[in-house]
């Protein structure tokens, strides 16, 4: 080849940035929109048991939580990022915590004060130590503890939307015969959904599949929902082995209440957990047991929200607990001096 | 083949060894060469030739300063035509000697011929030393300096790296294929001199035909072959020792703590020549790759062969690069110049095209632990890196910041898109300064 023919590069426009110069192709928009993505299934089977009113809940809470960021962003003089949609499933997971009956401006309410109090005041996405949804569930319970705790048969309005032909009807875990020694349930009616709860709680295969599919590709990690669902087991599987009469078996909590989802979407949220994998399965297990504890022996009748929240104030000592010794022996050897 | 550990953590980038079939081409002898006289890690060599001195291939260019520093020798034989500086890698100015060459490529008297059989490991550290001999896996460390451990630290297995782990080099697996006897006979020399009883050499096992030449290569002298599972970095000295041998190198320490040593393939190389044929270091295997290349390849470059005659010899560009690289696209440098010339520990030349370029914004740590689940080293650059971009070094130290590897492994899977190893180097580096400074204070 003549000399001509050779070009070389023009080096005027060559960026310069430090190494690695390779990159995997993901990014926090992805993950956001994976979990959304994982959700839905859940967010359907909500619609079909309790109505198209599901799905305006669900609607109002999205838009509440990013009209907040949007608005809090631009107060706080920054760059705004909703598009990463962190604030989109926020709102999601509030909307799936939250009663069917809930009005639509204690949505509002309750979204305000999940973006707000739970993210924004923090410096933003990455910085809360709460994970805001439950945030907002747990402020909207306290504030407004009948509208919160009002659930209605499934089925009963799933073509209506005012819901005047509704049936209330007390959720597993806050049924009174859970002390008496039988179970108001069947375990299939528990693992469809066939009962009163929050939109997104109750249908098992729902959040099952989209827990999986998320544990498949990586975006959260297995060990979260084993250990957590498996302390559980373990814990009131002896409880109600020491009195059955008064504590429900544990298949019946694995299946009941917030559970599932708690377990694979809340417990999961990377900003509130702790970074490693050691400190997922400690914080897992706290969780587990602090859902046990105040299912079985505290006056709510639901216990994942507080145990969760609890746990997330503990993620910083977890992590630093956690953090291990780098690769090597753990006695620093001294460095020899060279001749 | 001895049964391997698997590191934690680590990733799998894709691995793009396009070069790896293209044998290795002497290059014809340029019309100039720009030869460093800081090819390696240490005090830079001074000149001991001045402007207009003659010179003939493999003649001392420039004296070691100090133990840990290296001589320079002339890549072929021509007139001084310059004393002056040059850029390097990093893009600072190095020291520099443009040599004109007169094309004849006369070589000085070599040194003698050593029977390494016979010899002293006293008068084999000489050699080396002599030769400019420095380690040719990137880092450039004086080998002299590696090959002489206090008395107390007793070596007593030798590890050859062939791992060749960085996406797109091929220059290693190149040399294992055509110099294996090379390589081993190096491989024993150094063997000799640390007193180790025991030589492996580490191969990746996506690298097939290697292992099977080596191997056959070792074979009569007792020399093992270990394949190890591809993933990177399993080149990198810590994660490599722990795979071949289970040891590992303690935090803050080297590997002469546990009676290893790690030697690059190439080094090994070096020294055979270095002690066999009396021959300095001044050539290297280096792999210039990339898309928009027109034909990439494996070259034995002279140092001093600067960036734009090896692009050239890689029959030019087809499409401009938006980035070009001094070593691998995990931990080389991007340079912004083609002016650099190639030296000692050039392992590669990597053009990247604008639609392998990687640019994000920059997000807040969204705690995934990504970094954590994939470091090498096991640390947390996601919580460092948030300490760093609050200059909290103190907080970074306690959190093993120094235990670093710059391998690049968090960076790359961290998808909100930190520049975690420029965190972490600039922590590092402020670390040292305080502890420099502490130092002197508690001197005074």
């Amino acid at each position: 080849m003549s000399e001509n023919t050779i070009r070389l590069p023009d080096t005027s426009k060559l960026v310069i940035s430090s190494s690695p110069h390779l990159h995997e192709d993901d990014s926090v928009r992805r993950i956001m929109f994976m979990v959304i993505l994982a959700l839905l299934p859940a967010c359907i089977a909500g619609a079909w048991f309790f109505g198209p009113r599901a799905l305006w809940v669900l609607l109002v809470c999205v838009a509440s939580c990013v009209a907040c960021e949007i608005l809090c962003t631009r107060l706080m003089g920054r760059e705004v990022h909703v598009s990463d949609g962190s604030a989109a499933l926020t709102g999601l997971l509030l909307g799936m915590n939250l009663p069917v009956t809930t009005p639509t401006w204690i949505c509002v309410i309750g979204s305000a004060i999940a973006i707000v109090l739970g993210k924004m005041i923090y410096g933003g996405l990455g910085y809360n130590p709460f994970n805001p949804a439950l945030v907002g569930r747990v402020a909207l319970l306290l504030a407004f503890p009948t509208v919160m705790t009002t659930w209605i048969a499934p089925m009963t309005r799933r073509l209506e939307w005012a819901g005047v032909n509704s049936v209330t009807q007390a959720t597993p875990l806050g049924v009174s015969e859970l002390t008496a020694g039988t179970l108001p349930f069947s375990y299939w009616d528990l693992f469809w959904g066939r009962t009163g709860g929050c939109i997104g709680e109750t249908c098992v295969p729902a959040l099952l599949l989209g827990g999986i599919f998320l544990i498949a590709l990586n975006i959260i990690r297995w060990h979260v929902p084993v250990f957590y669902l498996a302390t559980v087991a373990i814990i009131t599987g002896v409880t109600h082995w020491l009195a059955p009469a008064q504590c429900a078996p544990p298949l019946y909590h694995l299946l009941s209440g917030g559970l599932m989802l708690g377990a694979f979407f809340m417990a999961t949220d990377m900003v509130t957990t702790p970074l490693s994998r050691k400190g997922a399965v400690v914080f897992a297990v706290g969780c587990g047991v602090l859902t046990s504890v105040i299912r079985i022996w505290g006056s709510y009748p639901e216990g994942v929200s507080f145990s969760i929240l609890i746990m997330n104030s503990l993620t910083p000592l977890i992590d630093r607990w956690t953090a291990g010794k780098p690769f090597g022996t753990p006695r620093r050897a001294p460095r020899e001096v060279k001749p | 083949m001895i049964k391997q550990l698997h590191f934690y953590g680590g990733i799998h980038p894709v691995e793009d060894k396009v070069a790896q079939s293209v044998p290795i081409v002497e290059p014809p002898i340029l019309e100039t060469y720009m030869v460093p006289l800081q090819q390696h890690i240490g005090a830079p060599a001074k000149a001991v030739v001045a402007k207009g001195d003659q010179v003939k291939r493999g003649q001392l260019l420039g004296e070691a300063q100090g133990f840990v520093s290296a001589p320079v020798h002339a890549p072929t034989s021509g007139v001084i035509r310059e004393v002056t500086t040059c850029l390097g890698p990093s893009g600072a100015q190095v020291p520099a000697l443009l040599l004109a060459s007169d094309g004849e490529d006369a070589p000085a008297d070599p040194m003698p011929a050593i029977d390494w059989h016979q010899a002293s490991p006293g008068d084999l550290r000489q050699r080396i030393s002599a030769a400019g001999i420095v380690g040719k896996g990137g880092a450039a460390f004086p080998t002299v300096v590696k090959l002489s451990p206090p008395p107390n630290k007793k070596i007593d297995t030798l590890i050859l790296n062939g791992v060749e782990c960085e996406p797109c080099l091929t220059a290693d697996h190149r040399l294992m294929l055509e110099r294996a006897a090379d390589i081993v006979t190096g491989a024993q020399i150094t063997a000799r001199i640390l007193g180790a009883k025991k030589i492996i050499i580490g191969i990746e096992n996506n690298k097939p035909d290697a292992i099977e030449v080596m191997r056959q290569a070792g074979a009569d002298y007792g020399i093992e072959v270990c394949s190890l599972r591809v993933r990177y970095p399993q080149g990198a000295e810590k994660q490599l020792i722990y795979a071949v041998t289970g040891r590992k190198v303690p935090s803050g320490g080297l590997p002469a703590d546990i009676g290893c040593l790690v030697q690059n393939v190439g080094t090994a190389a070096a020294i055979a020549d270095a002690v066999c044929l009396g021959k300095p270091l001044y050539e290297r295997v280096t792999t210039v790759t990339g898309t928009p290349l027109v034909s990439p390849g494996n070259w034995r470059f002279r140092v001093g062969t600067t960036y734009s005659e090896a692009i050239k010899l890689a029959g030019g560009v087809k499409e401009d690069p938006i980035k070009i690289i001094s070593g691998g696209p995990m931990m080389g440098m991007a340079v912004y110049s083609l002016d650099i010339p190639i030296i000692k520990s050039t392992s590669g030349i990597l053009l990247l095209s604008k639609d392998e370029l990687t640019q994000f914004a920059v997000r807040p740590c969204i705690r995934c632990g990504r970094c954590n689940d994939s470091c090498p080293m096991g640390m947390m650059p996601g919580i460092l890196s948030v300490q760093i971009e609050n200059q909290r070094y103190e907080l970074a130290e306690k959190w093993h910041v120094m235990d670093c590897i710059e391998c690049g492994c968090c960076a790359y899977t961290c998808p909100a898109s930190r520049p975690l190893v420029q965190h972490l180097r600039r922590a590092k580096a402020e670390v040292q300064a305080a502890r420099r400074a502490a130092k002197a204070k508690a001197e005074k």
